[in-house]
């Protein structure tokens, strides 16, 4: 047992150290939700690839590195700990990109992979509907079957679409079979959101920005070559999705260790002994998250998957990130209610514990994946 | 870079699972807190044959935690901290028999070859004195009159190789906690189903396993911060002593409540470890000393 990086490793730690500390904008770029902080963002995203930084664990021909998995954590812990911008391209690289690489065909890994990874495409998440939130499989938005033209007609709406405000493509499940069981008869379609037929309505947010939006499909055709995995086994293609968003891929531990660093800056500027206990505990928790992760993965090398770890993982992060800056909040006293860095992370994290499966769905699958406990009877559901 | 135990250290600890599985180790915990020690030096004897006394000095951390893990989740009696953690790093050699230590009452003073007491950071020899009753019945609890100062290694160390055991005993308990709550509420019916698929019931469990996930990596990194590195040695400990505190906390409580009255009573098991934690919480530096001590190093409060 050891935590010792190898020389090899500890060299790219410091070649991405370098690179950063010589690269990261000193100001805040604006958020990243608005035209303007969007397209400072893809110019950031297009700085990181022209040094092959933007996705470290993609190969070399997608502009990666091949770097592995300790790299890869390496590299977001350094990416946090120098004040970064957060990556506007991150539903397509950290989401849609671990589905590509291996449910993709070529033609579309080819197509689809550089644009992501350059800023050039930006990708929106386009999961929810109306009546089917964390009950994804209950969703109603249908693909009709066009054998004349090759492809599928799309309708019905999808909702809290993140970043589809301002990206260029989205991906998301459809009913293709209404005939089919809940969870059967789903396809995966990748479609661009100024194809003819789609209507983008921005909804803004807690902050006022719209970091989703509505996404109206109006006889939307999609072409046989934009379905990700075979018609109908969308269900399983997307569910290797949301283990990826729950797990490791989403919320690098970095994210948490440099926030709880600048809590501790903050409380060095502005000690209060009546909020004390709760830095200490927001930097314990934040290195519980850090070395926990270097389990996992040890775990995956070993040959492990992350499975139902993911939900316990995902309950601790998002609900750390609220206390990270509740915390801060605190300490700033009056202060908190202006704008600021502080305020922004408070909003953003609020939004941790409702998506990708809100917490209560999490702590079922604990509850019933990890501990083996019974399912509720199915006269208490609906 | 590997953060999991080798195959040498799950092999010891199925070694101790087994050993401690086959013995009763409950029934030796309550004879111990009715004052007959024999099965618990009995049980103390049989793990000192499996090495555990002279992990402090002839292993790693790492093994130490691995058996207090073990013993926390058998509810093992006797001062196995003081004894097979503290002394050995604070005399620099393995203690002959049992030992003991003040800090600042001495546990189980009464079965000890060798009493010691920690005076303005220098080791003294002890004598027991009034005898004091623990929330935890199978620990008694001794003052201690101050005899002479003996020679002794980095009492520091010492001090953290105690918290980190306690902490990975508090680990092993709140584990045990955690699995006998689960088996029960899948058994427990009431409304005609079995408690265990009430969502209020399922929410409250996967909480304590959240919690115990990830108190343990805090454990054993702690166990690997390289010898040298104090403050930040002294850091991790501090985290993961709190954190199995919580956690361990958290689980007797869920555990309790998840069990309803049987719980509540001193013939159902469960009251060892409830018991047990809560005198463990506060054992080698309480929530808020430890709290304070990683304060104090990350912003120099």
């Amino acid at each position: 047992m050891d935590l010792d990086l190898s020389p090899s490793e500890l060299a790219f730690q410091a070649e991405a150290r370098a690179w950063l500390a010589e690269n990261v904008p000193a100001e805040p770029l604006p958020s990243l939700d608005t035209p303007e902080g969007f397209e400072l963002h893809r110019q950031w995203e297009a700085k990181l690839s022209a040094a092959r930084w933007p996705v470290v664990s993609w190969p070399e021909e997608y502009h990666g590195r091949g770097a592995s998995l300790v790299e890869w954590i390496i590299f977001e812990e350094e990416y946090y700990r120098a004040g970064a911008p957060l990556r506007v391209g991150q539903n397509g690289i950290f989401l849609l990109s671990p589905i590509l690489f291996e449910h993709g065909t070529k033609e579309q890994q080819d197509r689809f992979l550089p644009s992501m990874a350059t800023g050039e495409k930006v990708w929106a998440q386009c999961w929810s509907e109306p009546e089917a939130g964390s009950d994804l499989a209950s969703l109603k938005s249908t693909a009709r079957r066009d054998d004349e033209r090759g492809g599928w007609v799309l309708n019905g709406q999808k909702i809290w679409c993140s970043r589809a405000a301002l990206a260029h493509w989205g991906f998301g499940l459809f009913r293709s079979d209404p005939e089919a069981q809940k969870h059967a008869g789903l396809t995966y379609f990748l479609f661009p959101l100024d194809a003819e037929g789609v209507t983008v309505r921005p909804i803004a947010q807690l902050d006022g920005e719209a970091g989703f939006a509505e996404v109206f499909f109006d006889d939307v055709f999609v072409p046989d070559a934009d379905v990700l995995g075979a018609p109908g086994d969308g269900w399983r293609v997307a569910m290797s999705t949301a283990g990826n968003e729950r797990g490791l891929s989403l919320r690098s531990p970095g994210r948490f260790t440099a926030a709880a660093d600048r809590l501790l800056a903050l409380y060095a500027d502005r000690p209060d002994p009546r909020v004390a206990d709760r830095v200490v505990d927001a930097w314990i928790g934040a290195e519980a998250y850090r070395l926990y992760t270097w389990g996992t993965v040890s775990r995956l090398k070993d040959g492990g998957d992350i499975g139902a770890a993911g939900s316990v993982n995902k309950v601790w992060w998002s609900e750390l990130d609220v206390a990270l800056h509740e915390t801060a909040l605190d300490l700033l006293g009056a202060d908190a209610e202006l704008e600021s860095t502080w305020l922004d992370g408070y909003t953003f994290s609020l939004s941790g514990p409702i998506y990708a499966g809100t917490n209560e769905i999490q702590r079922n699958i604990v509850a019933e994946r990890i501990l083996g406990l019974p399912r509720e009877p199915k006269g208490a559901q609906k | 870079m590997r953060f999991e135990l080798t195959t040498d250290q799950r092999d010891f600890a199925a070694s101790l699972e087994s050993l401690l599985s086959a013995a009763d180790t409950v029934a030796a915990a309550r004879a111990w807190a009715a004052g007959d020690h024999d099965p618990g030096l009995k049980l103390w004897q049989r793990l000192a044959e499996q090495g555990v006394t002279e992990l402090a000095t002839e292993a790693t951390p790492v093994e130490v935690v691995v058996a207090f893990e073990a013993l926390g989740r058998h509810a093992v009696p006797g001062p196995w901290v003081e004894s097979a953690a503290y002394l050995p790093v604070a005399l620099g050699r393995e203690v002959e028999g049992i030992g003991t230590v003040g800090a600042p009452r001495a546990l189980d003073a009464d079965v000890a070859d060798e009493l010691y007491a920690v005076v303005d950071g220098a080791l003294h020899t002890a004598t027991a004195g009034a005898a004091h009753v623990s929330v935890d019945r199978a620990r008694h609890l001794f003052d201690v009159t101050v005899g002479d100062p003996v020679e002794h290694g980095d009492l520091a160390a010492a001090y953290d190789l105690a918290a980190l055991a306690t902490a990975a005993q508090l680990l092993g308990a709140g584990e045990r906690v955690l699995a006998d709550a689960v088996t029960y509420v899948k058994q427990r019916r009431q409304f005609g189903r079995e408690i265990g698929s009430y969502q209020a019931i399922k929410h409250k469990l996967a909480d304590v396993r959240i919690a115990l996930d990830f108190a343990r990596p805090l454990v054993f990194g702690a166990a690997l911060v390289p010898t040298g590195s104090i403050t930040e040695r002294e850091r991790a400990v501090s985290a993961a002593k709190v954190a199995c505190a919580d956690a361990a906390y958290l689980a007797s409580r869920t555990g309790l409540q998840v069990h309803g009255a049987i719980g509540y009573t001193q013939e159902f098991d469960l009251s060892v470890w409830i018991t047990k934690i809560r005198a463990l919480v506060t054992a080698w530096g309480t929530p808020a000393e430890h709290r304070a001590r990683i304060l104090d190093s990350l912003v120099g409060a």
